[in-house]
């Protein structure tokens, strides 16, 4: 990976060249590895080490962002002049803003330097061992074991610098039986937090207890998501939270922030300070992140704001846009949500008929204002009658609103950070919710 | 580019890989996009980098850089073998490839117009007048449009001995009018939704598309919908436009026809099939009028599925999928083939970049066209909805239960297209759903419509697909499934 010295003598050279008013440089080095396993076997291990420079400047009036991966000196002087150049043809914008100048920023510390080193021979160990787990019930294995490392260094021409290093790791496992699977993952700067024997029994026995499901007619019903189907859903509310977003309609939050919305136990911030988040301390154009109280008890009562959003709309900059330009402006991406003190264990003991759902697949929205989703419940779906687990059933498909849903919370689970695969990692309870909506069933 | 690939074959045979693969790959890529009278997004790329993919003790292993010197190359090429040796510590069998030619060619996709040549200023004027005729509409809030370029240029070097070097040019245009109003958000796009078109060709694909000459009309239709009747609920025949079409295909033909996911190896992500092995020649799938195919050749037409050899070396075919409504065939890799005990690959293997290995994509899986004419069939249909332009898309991780929802439908009654539908919707079981095909529209009606955003892998790897579809009509079919009593 690049250092933070190289990326400094890297952004000297795009000074050299670039003779716009205003320049800005990011420069992000990658180092990533992942091992793949299916069929209790790994059939895909890959490593890559990758860096990439981008440029944006602003010249009278007007913006642009050229990249590359090359770093010799004739890269940097076509990217650095190739900006100007894209940036002069264009129409004149007269709400962009000129750039940022230094900023002072809280430190996070999410290195391990353990996680960014971890070698491919110690990852097959790990899932050798987790197929050996698979082995003993006689089920099969598939996942992945992944860990690496970034460092991002964002500079502008008004002395602004911004770095940040951080390390990753991921263990998810699927254990497929005949008739039945289950499913756990979990994320971390740390790897040795992921705990992927424990993850691998955990899925083993959602795949035991879900065996030879059974059909259940579609309709409404009480249901105890666990914290990544929560977060599934949650993610398709981060771009509605944008203070952009509700300006130009397209929210559905749009004539409705500071209505009581949402039940009045659902509280929502955003917080990259939380000790179970991840990422950096600043935002695309270096803005310091603030932690924003979005929900509070039921009702939006403060949207997130990129710089020149909140120019625009008479606010403060909140520390959540993206790289600029973009079309989307910003969104909360640290988001943590409230909860309580029952567990799902509790939530089971105190159903009388339920399903208890381990997580969601190939969810997509279906009405952006009334905010209905659907989706299909996927890898250990399970009915619950008089406060027992009794079987799986054949998962389902939901057409739910997911404004609707979160005023029919009933019980809620201390959060805890989870980690799904149709958003990102969030900190979120478990749930209890009356009167979820599924339309139909399949075979499997 | 040859030289560098050459370093890393070389240098992994040297450490005793009995198979070797390198792709250099160069990406360009242009983006330009318009919101509400303004440039929302001017920017270009460039990734230049080598992936080397090795076989060694019986196992796989890939590493990646874009550091093209010697000694880099050298160490990738190295740290391959080494985490094919690490794959190898939980192997069940040794990795066997169904056999492949050596083959040394160059091949360039037809390119018209380099649209990286034509100003960007004309490209922003084109957008900015598109915007311009879509706020025109009173009622339009939003208004969105792109072009969107790449250029990829690949060397693909194996220790079969193979040299291929391809180059393709991809654009692709459209543009969403959205309209908020009341409690509703209405969004009608063109010529399709989530980008709008993409091809395989130069610039000549945005002149075709006469974008700015469709606008008015989109707008009009993206404020209308608020004013027009629901989706009704119930069971009815339906007709799908060729790009919703498209992608029904996509999902419920396309992925399930992937052998990897058939045989598991995608079962942690992007989950399984339910086109188990013994359905191979069995499977009534669809009725008899339905014939697919995969087809990657470029007589095919200019889909984001075309190109000459896929990522293992393997020549382009014309795979037999659906054949008379029977199911006749897989997309496979050399490894899935061999698995199957087939005697090739059908050369479907694609990597997103030179950084990501390559996995079965679809290429371009096509719908044949029929006979009907569009008029002729809405004439033929006394009480069915037509639907188009796609909304939303879901299907189960073995892509048997779906649902999508359209952008705008359109009752027909006793042969006539009536009254406007918003909020369209339909759902059902995937081969149900295709055995209820009684009618397809002809070539004049058929279009390769192309799908920039399929994800896929872990890491993820998005792709390029290709699927070409004429109007249908299916009989029989829940719709208004979205919106719940």
């Amino acid at each position: 990976m690049l250092t933070r010295q190289r990326a400094e003598q890297i952004f000297e050279k795009v000074l050299k060249y670039c003779t716009a008013e205003e320049t800005e440089a990011t420069i992000a080095s990658t180092s990533y590895a992942l091992t793949r396993f299916a069929n209790n076997t790994i059939h895909q291990n890959v490593a890559e080490e990758t860096s990439v420079l981008s440029v944006r400047v602003v010249a009278d009036g007007r913006t642009a962002r050229v990249s590359t991966n090359k770093f010799d000196e004739e890269s940097i002087r076509q990217v650095a002049e190739g900006a100007l150049a894209l940036a002069r043809l264009q129409p004149p914008d007269p709400d962009l803003l000129s750039m940022l100048g230094p900023q002072t920023y809280r430190a996070v510390d999410r290195f391990h330097s353990e996680t960014a080193g971890r070698s491919a021979r110690a990852r097959a160990e790990t899932v050798s061992r987790v197929i050996a787990r698979a082995e003993k019930d006689h089920l099969t294995a598939a996942g992945v074991f992944s860990s690496g490392a970034t460092a991002f260094t964002l500079f502008n021409s008004r002395g602004l610098v911004a770095h940040h290093e951080e390390t990753h790791s991921e263990f998810s496992v699927t254990m497929l039986g005949e008739s039945s699977s289950g499913w756990a993952k979990r994320t971390s700067p740390n790897w040795l937090e992921l705990e992927a024997l424990e993850l691998a029994d955990r899925a083993a026995r959602k795949a035991l207890e879900s065996r030879e499901p059974r059909v259940l007619a579609p309709g409404k019903y009480t249901v105890i998501l666990e914290p990544v189907a929560l977060l599934d859903l949650l993610g398709f509310l981060v771009l509605d939270f944008s203070g952009l977003a509700v300006h130009e309609q397209r929210s559905c939050f749009t004539g409705r922030v500071g209505e009581k919305l949402l039940g009045e136990n659902i509280n929502i911030r955003d917080d990259v300070f939380h000790p179970l988040q991840m990422g950096a301390p600043f935002d695309g154009e270096g803005v310091p992140r603030q932690r924003v109280l979005i929900v509070e008890k039921g009702v939006v009562q403060n949207l997130v704001y990129a710089r020149q959003t909140a120019k625009k709309v008479g606010a403060q900059p909140t520390g959540h846009g993206f790289p600029v330009p973009n079309e989307v402006g910003e969104a909360p991406v640290n988001i943590v949500m409230e909860g309580d003190r029952t567990s799902v264990e509790e939530m089971i003991r105190r159903t009388p008929q339920g399903l208890l759902v381990t997580r969601f697949w190939y969810i997509r929205e279906v009405d952006p204002y009334q905010k209905i989703l659907t989706g299909m419940t996927r890898d250990g779906t399970l009915w619950i009658e008089n406060g027992q687990v009794r079987h799986g059933v054949k998962n389902l498909r939901f057409n739910q609103s997911l404004i609707e849903m979160l005023g029919q919370v009933e019980m809620m689970s201390p959060p805890q950070r989870a980690a799904g695969e149709e958003s990102f990692e969030m900190v979120v309870p478990a749930v209890k919710i009356r009167e979820f909506n599924f339309s139909s069933l399949t075979e499997y | 580019m040859k030289d560098f690939a050459r370093w890393a074959v070389d240098t992994a045979l040297v450490r005793r890989a009995t198979y070797a693969d390198v792709r250099v790959v160069d990406i360009r890529e242009r983006y330009l996009s318009t919101k509400n009278g303004r440039a929302a997004q001017v920017r270009e790329s460039q990734s230049l980098g080598l992936g080397v993919r090795a076989i060694a003790e019986g196992a796989w292993g890939f590493a990646a850089t874009d550091d093209l010197t010697r000694a880099s190359i050298d160490r990738t090429a190295a740290r391959a073998v080494e985490i094919a040796r690490a794959s190898a510590l939980a192997k069940k069998h040794n990795v066997q490839l169904a056999p492949e030619a050596k083959i040394v060619d160059r091949w360039e996709a037809p390119c018209q117009i380099d649209p990286f040549s034509v100003p960007i200023s004309v490209c922003l004027d084109l957008l900015l007048k598109v915007d311009a005729a879509l706020r025109q509409v009173q009622g339009v809030t939003l208004a969105e449009a792109l072009m969107d370029f790449r250029r990829i240029e690949q060397f693909f070097l194996s220790s079969l001995g193979s040299e291929i070097h391809q180059v393709k040019t991809q654009t692709g245009a459209g543009y969403v009018a959205t309209s908020f109003a009341g409690n509703e958000i209405q969004r009608r796009s063109y010529p399709n939704s989530f980008g709008g078109q993409y091809q395989t060709k130069g610039y000549e694909l945005v002149e075709e598309l006469d974008l700015v000459g469709n606008a008015s009309r989109i707008a009009e239709e993206a404020v209308a919908l608020h004013r027009c009747d629901q989706c009704p609920t119930g069971v009815r025949d339906i007709l799908l436009d060729s790009s919703q079409l498209g992608l029904q295909i996509h999902e419920s033909i396309g992925h399930p026809i992937e052998l990897d996911r058939v045989l598991g190896a995608e079962a942690n992500f992007a989950g399984m099939s339910f086109l188990t092995l013994e359905k191979l020649g069995t499977l009534k799938y669809a009725s008899d009028i339905v014939n697919v195919v995969a087809d990657a050749t470029p007589a095919h037409g200019p889909g984001l599925g075309t190109f000459a050899y896929d990522d293992e070396g393997v020549p382009t075919q014309c795979t037999p999928i659906i054949k008379d409504g029977l199911f006749a065939g897989y997309l496979t890799s050399r490894e899935t083939a061999a698995a199957i005990r087939q005697t090739r690959s059908t050369g479907a293997m694609r990597a997103e970049s030179w950084n990501r290995i390559p996995l079965i994509r679809m290429t371009n899986v096509s719908l044949l066209p029929g006979t009907w004419k569009l008029e002729d069939l809405i004439a033929d249909t006394d009480d069915g909805i037509y639907m188009e332009t796609n909304r939303s898309w879901s299907i189960d991780d073995r892509r048997y239960n779906f649902q999508f929802g359209t952008e705008i439908g359109w009752e027909i009654r006793d042969g006539k297209k009536t009254r406007m539908l918003k909020n369209p919707s339909y759902g059902g079981i995937t081969t149900e759903f295709w055995n209820s095909c009684d009618a397809i529209c002809g070539p004049e009606n058929w279009v390769l419509w192309g799908t920039p955003n399929c994800g896929k892998g872990q890491p993820m790897q998005t792709m390029g697909t290709g699927h070409g579809a004429s109007p249908a009509r299916f009989r029989k079919v829940q719709v208004g499934v979205a919106y719940p009593g």
